[in-house]
């Protein structure tokens, strides 16, 4: 709630502005973990000077459609390891868009300007002259509640799995939370927009609020996971082992930070 | 019409053709009239486990490519009556294998036999992927060890996903666990996953634990499936299986290790 210690504020701090950025661009025409590690590796070699630190945008758009989901994950990780960054991809799939979203890679949408040219209307238009804007807090605070209320409404659907997801099965739930009554099994793949509940072993990966709903959770009845992950902020296995390992736990973010819980305290 | 069920695994060498085997024989000696057919084209081996590899004159292949007929192709097992095995074909590749063609014999099958066993070959590929297809009912063969349960996992969900029931949305294959090499004092030692863990993680209901037993590999060296030898504790676990899967409510037994006398003792520790 916005409280009137909190307008002291002259200057925004930052301002958006579109931007045609040059940035190289890496066209994937499929992907192989040792195939992209070798080729990489060789163009480094070539040239060692381009590749310094370069932040890198990754085009999706020769893939095939039915290309499997790439790990991004892993590609970061070989491209970092080569002095290569990563910052986004482009075109591709749904599912190769949220993969990669997990992972911290944007998807630059296929005409940039228009959704820019749509952000700066909107902060147009919310712009206040700053002396109102103490007369306005009440009113703004009144209308977010609605909107709060107006999303909530909107976020109740659940899909609900009542069977074991096994090893290489990937489960989506599309703007909807998840609910799964068994186990999830190492190397599967359980993804949703909103929360996730497991009430069996979560032993293999989930991830909750990929389209970055940050306020959303995991839930699970005994922790074995092999990745948590909350609006793309994940963890491994190595470090959920420390704490609460097969304990009945909730994930959830504070700031970026993931933290993990018991269920029941 | 008859009952078709699959043995599969996922991972090799757990047990598909062994069990089998002994499956054939087990529904045979019950009466069922059975038929086994290999499904490892270009890796056939069921017919040495059976005994029958001279016999082979037409396989799996020939009868799908119409260049023979079923019941040229069928070997009639020379230990039991009611027992037929097709053999898998060992020159061709597995490109050789149709939907259709499969489909054409088992229909055919389904007329004259009570049981129609597919001893899938290992792996995901085509070949494993149409010995389950068309299955009522599935035997996942695992070892109690974590990659051969991470590959069963797996087949369960592509049974679950990729077979003919699946597709056309009808009943689910009916799932069973078969825990083969079984060792209970390696389990006891920690070296080995517990039936329990096993069960946890796959959660599907378990029809047999057939212990590690030497008989196994005599056995298929000689090639008479080991539920004809009643005095190894594969043979009877086996027997078990069989009896469980045709509704019987038997115990598990074979979960623990043997209790060894004080003489065996003395001498174990002598030897070791």
């Amino acid at each position: 709630m916005i409280t009137d210690d909190t307008l002291t504020i002259v200057e925004p701090c930052f301002q958006l502005k579109g931007s045609r950025l040059p940035f190289t661009l890496l066209e994937l025409l499929y992907y192989d973990y040792a195939e992209f590690n070798q080729r990489l590796e060789a163009l480094v070699k070539q040239a060692p000077g381009f590749f310094r630190e370069t932040p890198l945008v990754i085009s999706l758009e020769k893939l095939d459609n039915q290309h499997p989901p790439i790990d991004f994950i892993e590609l970061t990780e070989i491209c970092r390891a080569y002095g290569v960054h990563p910052i986004a991809i482009k075109g591709g799939s749904d599912i190769q868009q949220l993969t990669a979203l997990v992972a911290g890679l944007p998807s630059i949408p296929a005409n940039p300007t228009q959704k820019l040219a749509k952000l700066n209307f909107d902060l147009v238009n919310t712009e206040q002259p700053r002396s109102t804007v103490r007369q306005f807090s009440r009113q703004d605070t009144a209308r977010t509640d609605i909107d709060i209320a107006n999303n909530k409404r909107a976020s109740l659907a659940t899909k609900l799995i009542s069977k074991p997801v096994r090893s290489g099965q990937q489960i989506y739930a599309a703007n909807a939370d998840l609910i799964v009554l068994a186990s999830v099994s190492a190397g599967a793949e359980i993804l949703a927009d909103g929360n996730i509940h497991v009430y069996g072993t979560l032993r293999g990966r989930a991830l909750a609020g990929i389209k970055g709903n940050t306020d959303s959770r995991i839930f699970c009845q005994c922790l074995e996971a092999e990745l948590l992950s909350i609006a793309g902020r994940y963890k491994l296995n190595d470090d959920l082992r420390d704490v609460h390992w097969q304990m009945p736990i909730q994930a959830y973010l504070v700031g970026t930070q993931l933290r993990i819980s018991p269920l029941v305290e | 019409m008859a009952k078709i069920i699959v043995i599969t695994s996922g991972k090799g060498g757990v047990g598909k053709t062994t069990t089998s085997a002994s499956f054939a024989t087990g529904l045979a000696q019950r009466g069922y009239k059975t038929v086994v057919i290999d499904f490892d084209v270009g890796l056939r081996n069921l017919d040495l486990l059976m005994n029958c590899e001279r016999r082979v004159v037409y396989d799996f292949i020939n009868v799908i490519k119409n260049e023979a007929t079923l019941n040229q192709a069928l070997i009639k097992d020379k230990r039991i009556d009611n027992l037929y095995i097709l053999p898998a074909s060992q020159t061709r590749d597995k490109d050789a294998l149709t939907k259709e063609g499969v489909e054409k014999i088992l229909q055919e099958l389904s007329a004259t036999y009570d049981y129609i066993l597919c001893d899938s070959p290992a792996g995901i590929e085509k070949g494993a992927l149409l010995a389950l297809y068309f299955a009522d009912e599935a035997i996942i063969v695992t070892n109690p060890e974590v990659s051969s349960v991470r590959d069963s996992d797996r087949i369960l969900g592509i049974l679950q996903s990729k077979s003919k029931r699946a597709e056309l949305g009808k009943e689910p294959i009916k799932e069973h666990l078969l825990l083969t090499r079984y060792a209970p004092d390696r389990v006891e030692r920690g070296e080995m996953l517990s039936v329990e863990d096993v069960r946890d993680i796959l959660s599907i209901p378990l029809l047999g634990i057939i212990p590690e037993s030497t008989s196994v590999l005599s056995a298929s060296n000689e090639g008479c499936p080991v539920i004809w030898d009643q005095s190894s504790t594969a043979g009877l676990a086996y027997k078990d299986a069989i009896n469980r899967f045709l509704g019987e409510n038997i115990e598990h037994r074979f979960i623990l290790p043997e209790k060894k006398s004080f003489l065996r003792r003395m001498f174990g520790g002598l030897s070791a």
